[in-house]
């Protein structure tokens, strides 16, 4: 027997021709083997056909549609015709849509860093052995079951410049807290305190992370003389790289497409017109949404996405190649 | 060595006072979201803050319910967070199965597009899954919230392929040298041992659903139709300066997740930990 030939059974058998006279004799096993593979293969197709209708029509369809629309002056109710780039070229001189930009790179370069440096930190000390460890944890990821909606309403109250809670404490060591939402300057700084306070669901990552550390490497590098920051630049950080750039590519991804709170807190479409005092929260989805579903520009807003998909991408690039320097994936279970 | 265990010592009450002080940072605006929502409107506004109040001003709590169809709301987002629940389980599980336990030809690059879709944005695609849902005639219905989660999250689907990729494939091969359906392993075997996955997906899936804000906001026109994400921000622009009113609708919103997350604590540490096991 040649060792082409289970192929070409394969193939016959799949396709449903009759096997070649010659090989009847022990074509009959050979070819209930292979329909056992076959069905196989139709179950696992079955298995998986929601989610291959469901990525079909609810991902790479709109795709498609998105990117034909970003060509056209589509507006939902009349027809529409082909501009080119047009759109594309619009965006390039659109100065809210160079604001929404701005506004969006501010967290993306302040919040996300910010918020890895401090989940890192509840990770450590989530995974002291103290007791009552357990409520601690509890404790610091409460503020991810707030709603979103509620806490941004929350946080609106709670940096309430003459009323609010920070600004009452902060009055206690004699600082004249800032004007928060109500200040061009201080109303994104007021956006990423209230993401870094719901910042547990990444520090539980990390604290799984930390878990995972082998207690005979710590053991290792403290015989050796390694003291506490050795021990952590040394052994902690290169085994937490690999969700360190998880959980930084997941914050960018977040970040460019912060929307909610910042609707919310911005005032929206229902407070009036302000998106923040002076657009100052005009993020790039709170703008694509106005000129989406408020102008009804469907291929402007088309445009938009594709740009700041493209944008994502090029961040996420950046992040990859910087990071095949620091990520250590030795340990790392691959399958 | 005593010198080794003092430092230990000296080093774990130092993290204790950090954990301490910084669950109360943590907590500190849950009990002023608590405590504004028990304020009458004078207490709210004086200087210096109260910050303990007696009586309980308990009536903002009713007052509040009764401002916005609350219970109307309640009963969708209750609706569509169950509904939302039951598709991501039954969809993520059934799809998982087939990325992890049959074993046919398509399961690894299969596993790559979830992988990719799993980081495609949604803000392409938004815009013209709008056009869609509105050309099939679904705006103002909840089928455009519903549908996604019963055609399979890639997210969830990751969670469950993680964990049936656990599950010893002897059991499942033993099942079918007997002569088992697909099928049946799926339903009989994989699933009442995947408990602790389902879990998780669910309340992970319920957490996501109850507090989502951008689907209902462009599919649902009418209040009666609105969850309550909705509802509190409607609340927002009518009512803005009675915060009372507004933390106890916080309040009331954000109770039932708080108790979801103390039943199902386990289960979302370790929902969010099985992101660490990339396989």
């Amino acid at each position: 027997m040649t060792a082409t030939a289970p192929v070409a059974e394969r193939r016959r058998a799949i396709e449903g021709a009759p096997a070649a006279p010659g090989d009847l004799q022990d074509g009959r096993r050979r070819r209930k083997w292979l329909s056992l593979r076959r069905r196989r293969c139709l179950w696992g197709l079955a298995f998986v056909s929601p989610w291959l209708i469901g990525t079909g029509g609810l991902v790479l369809y709109p795709m498609a549609l998105s990117l034909y629309y970003s060509f056209t002056n589509y507006d939902i109710v009349s027809s529409y015709q082909f501009v080119g780039l047009a759109n594309y070229g619009g965006l390039l001189r659109d100065p809210q849509f160079r604001q929404a930009l701005g506004n969006t790179f501010y967290l993306v370069v302040v919040m996300v860093p910010l918020s890895l440096v401090v989940a890192l930190g509840y990770a450590l000390l989530l995974n002291v052995p103290v007791y009552g460890q357990r409520v601690f944890r509890t404790v610091l990821y409460l503020p991810q079951m707030v709603p979103t909606v509620a806490s941004a309403i929350l946080w609106m109250w709670v940096l309430n410049p003459q009323f609010g809670l920070v600004n009452t404490i902060l009055g206690w060591f004699h600082i004249l807290g800032p004007l928060w939402l109500n200040s061009i300057s201080w109303s994104k700084p007021s956006i990423v305190l209230l993401n870094v306070w719901g910042i547990g669901g990444a520090a539980i990552i990390f604290l799984a992370g930390l878990q995972g550390i082998s207690p005979m490497l710590v053991d290792a590098a403290k015989v050796d003389g390694a003291g506490l920051w050795r021990r952590f630049r040394h052994v902690t950080l290169p085994a937490l790289s690999p969700l360190i750039l998880f959980n930084a590519v997941m914050g960018v991804l977040g970040a460019m497409q912060y929307f909610t709170q910042a609707f919310i807190m911005g005032g929206g479409e229902s407070g009036g017109s302000s998106v923040g005092l002076g657009n100052s929260l005009q993020f790039a989805v709170v703008y694509l949404y106005e000129v989406a579903f408020g102008d009804l520009r469907v291929g402007y807003a088309s445009a938009m996405g594709w740009v700041l998909f493209m944008m994502m991408l090029v961040v996420i690039a950046v992040l990859l190649r910087v990071s095949a320097r620091w990520v250590f994936y030795e340990g790392w279970r691959k399958q | 060595m005593r010198k080794a265990k003092l430092l230990r010592g000296a080093s774990q009450s130092t993290s204790y006072a950090l954990l301490l002080a910084t669950s109360a940072v943590v907590l500190l605006p849950f009990y002023w979201m608590v405590l504004s929502s028990v304020k009458t409107n004078h207490q709210l506004f004086t200087t210096p803050v109260q910050w303990w109040v007696w009586p309980l001003h308990l009536s903002n709590y009713s007052r509040a319910l009764s401002l916005i169809p609350f219970w109307r709301q309640l009963g969708n987002t209750v609706m569509l967070s169950a509904l939302t629940v039951i598709g991501t389980v039954l969809s993520g599980s059934v799809v998982a199965y087939g990325l992890a336990k049959v074993d046919w030809p398509g399961r690894k690059p299969l596993f790559w597009l979830l992988i990719v879709t799993m980081l495609l944005p949604g803000v392409v695609t938004l815009v013209p899954t709008y056009v869609i849902f509105r050309d099939l005639g679904w705006i103002n219905t909840y089928l455009p919230l519903i549908i996604p989660a019963f055609v399979g999250s890639p997210y969830y689907v990751f969670l469950f392929r993680q964990f049936f990729l656990r599950i010893p494939e002897s059991l499942s091969e033993a099942a079918r040298i007997d002569g088992a359906s697909e099928l049946h392993i799926y339903a009989r075997i994989i699933m009442p041992v995947s408990r602790p996955v389902i879990a998780s997906v669910g309340v992970l899936a319920f957490v996501q659903a109850w507090t989502e804000y951008l689907g209902p906001l462009i599919y649902l026109n009418q209040p009666a139709q609105w969850t309550l994400s909705l509802g509190l921000t409607a609340f927002l622009t009518k009512y803005s300066v009675e915060w009372n009113l507004m933390m106890a609708a916080a309040v009331v919103f954000t109770l039932p997740l708080i108790v979801v997350f103390f039943v199902g604590n386990k289960y979302f540490v370790k929902g969010i930990s099985f992101i660490t096991d990339v396989g």
